[in-house]
């Protein structure tokens, strides 16, 4: 009598409605927090930026998207994971018959998701809000998603390596924080040093893609390839995440 | 069935009779170390074991025993230092992910499921046990009634209280049917109703299904009603395996004289010495294991006497497995009785 395993699909499936759940436990806070602060940003930096220079302006407002999708995916997932890893409760997950692949790229899918409504609010009505032209900003559909599955996954994969639950809290804000400065401020007015940073930083190629989308004559070369880029940064965080899941059941 | 009706069964053919493995794990020189900074913690000291298809085989030990940590290995999510661990004959320290083929586990903390409701977590651990959609769904449905649980099936679980999220997470264990359920510390928070639905769900599957159970607990009285067998741990070792009947034998000529004060007792008096340097004190409140001749005769002293004053209670029993785990060496009071 040995029991079945599930398909990778339905693994996915599964796992994909059950972390819903968490968004239909606590939808209206994590909506409201994730939302309000980047609104705040596009409306604030409004009276700051430099409204000569429509490259600030894109700035503003695709970095204020992508640090809706942070603030959830990177920031609450580190959190999360980091508390079920201190209470041992992934050893629920590390029981089943399911890869730790399935697992991760469905929750990642799931948190990524829980961030589309405010993203593509912010998204359009910052564009609104600064007069930018509004033919290609769907190009926040396929960024939120890239951007939320790969800071998601990161996300996943600082709360499972961090040694403690306070340190997975605290690296989950930094990150948001580093993702914020990072997607506000436009490239050329960063010192060297933290352009390299900007560089390596995954959602920096979000940030450039919607940005790029924006403009009066979108550059779709550099919105395909800053895409492309996203793409690879969601495999490699998958992969590492679920690595690190491993490590975090098996290494208690 | 009897020896003589035994005889009239003609036997079947070979190639008809499944494949009924006698033993579900074998375990063997398993030991684990925890490396601490102020040094290795033996967590698993050497642990032999025998578990055998189809019958609750209990864990029984204190906490920090080691209960835990031989658990995770036995599951394959804590690779051994050193042993073997067979499960069905196949090699759980070499193929740690096909244990979830046969085994479904109930970890102590049920945090991961805290966001579900009781309804949809039974679903979904049943679709990820390998369950189509429609078998899932009708599994949900099976339980919840077998459990009792729809008052609160469609509340999300970390609104609910201790006991109905343990049976919900029970539940959830049982969902997907595996051969063998590793259950630690079921009951735990759990009211005498709940109690007896989770040993007759267990009971069920062993009866038709022949489900191997492994139960870890720290309750003795637990132990003694539902075990078939019990190997006790005390600091990473097995310091005994047996039935609890037999394994009560070893200490039955003990009784438990429990004693509570309702004073200090006078500390010159030589029977309280006596007693004292035996007895586990928990407050005021004593308890001490005699032989039962020794037990009548203190017990004849102390409320014939004087000190029968500073009494205010007190209980003879006959021997628990707390006492056996107590006469074979182990160190700790921590072992529940309620």
């Amino acid at each position: 009598m040995t029991g079945a395993r599930p398909s990778f699909a339905a693994a996915f499936g599964a796992v994909f409605t059950g972390q819903l759940a968490r968004a239909r436990a606590g939808a209206i806070p994590i909506f409201m927090a994730a939302t309000v602060q980047s609104v705040g940003l596009v409306v604030l930096l409004k009276g700051l930026v430099d409204t000569s220079s429509d490259v600030t302006e894109q700035s503003v407002v695709a970095g204020s998207s992508v640090t809706v999708v942070s603030f959830v995916a990177l920031n609450l997932l580190a959190q999360r994971f980091g508390a079920l890893k201190a209470s041992g409760a992934l050893d629920y997950f590390g029981a089943l018959p399911v890869s730790p692949a399935a697992l991760i790229t469905a929750t990642a899918a799931a948190w990524a998701s829980f961030t589309v409504p405010g993203s593509i609010l912010v998204a359009v009505g910052g564009a609104a809000f600064y007069g930018l032209p509004m033919g290609a900003v769907w190009v926040i559909v396929p960024v939120v998603v890239l951007a939320g599955i790969s800071l998601a996954g990161l996300g996943a994969l600082l709360g499972l390596a961090a040694p403690r639950q306070e340190i997975a809290t605290v690296a989950g804000q930094l990150g948001m924080a580093a993702v914020m400065f990072l997607g506000l401020v436009p490239a050329h007015r960063l010192p060297g040093v933290v352009q390299g940073v900007r560089a390596v930083v995954p959602s920096t190629y979000a940030v450039d893609a919607f940005a790029a989308a924006l403009k009066s004559s979108p550059r779709w070369g550099t919105v395909g390839v800053d895409l492309g880029v996203c793409v690879g940064v969601c495999v490699l965080a998958l992969a590492a995440s679920a690595w690190a899941f491993r490590r975090a059941v098996t290494q208690r | 069935m009897t020896a003589g009706e035994l005889h009239e069964v003609a036997p079947k053919p070979a190639s008809a009779v499944p494949a009924q493995p006698s033993v579900a794990y074998e375990v063997a020189g398993l030991t684990k170390v925890y490396r601490a900074k102020s040094g290795d913690v033996p967590a698993s000291a050497g642990i032999d074991l025998t578990i055998r298809a189809g019958e609750v085989f209990g864990l029984l030990g204190p906490n920090g025993a080691g209960k835990t940590t031989l658990v995770r290995q036995l599951i394959g999510l804590l690779r051994p230092d050193a042993g073997s661990i067979k499960l069905f004959g196949q090699d759980v320290v070499a193929h740690p992910r096909v244990v979830p083929d046969f085994v479904a586990y109930l970890p102590q903390d049920d945090a991961a499921l805290a966001d579900l409701t009781p309804s949809s977590a039974l679903e979904t651990t049943a679709r990820l046990r390998g369950l189509s959609k429609a078998a899932a769904r009708a599994t949900r449905d099976e339980l919840v009634e077998e459990l009792a649980l729809a008052p609160f099936a469609r509340r999300p679980i970390g609104k609910l209280s201790g006991g109905q999220r343990r049976l919900a997470s029970f539940g959830a264990t049982l969902a997907g049917d595996r051969p063998v359920l590793v259950l630690d510390e079921p009951t735990t928070g759990l009211d005498p109703n709940a109690r007896r639905a989770v040993w007759s769900a267990l009971e069920r599957r062993r009866l038709a299904n022949g489900v191997t159970v492994v139960l870890v607990t720290h309750n003795v009285l637990e132990a003694e009603t539902v075990l078939d067998r019990v190997a006790i741990l005390d600091r990473g070792r097995v310091i005994a395996s047996d039935t609890p009947g037999r394994l009560k034998a070893l200490v039955d000529r003990d009784v438990r004289l429990e004693l509570a004060w309702r004073d200090e007792p006078p500390a010159d008096d030589p029977l309280v010495s006596t007693l004292r340097a035996k007895a586990i004190q928990r407050g005021r409140r004593w308890s001490v294991r005699l032989d039962a001749d020794h037990a009548r005769a203190a017990l004849g002293q102390l409320t014939g006497g004087p000190l029968f004053e500073a009494l205010d209670d007190f209980t003879l029993t006959t021997p628990s497995l707390e006492d056996v785990y107590l006469a074979l060496g182990g160190s700790s009071d921590e072992l529940e009785r309620t």
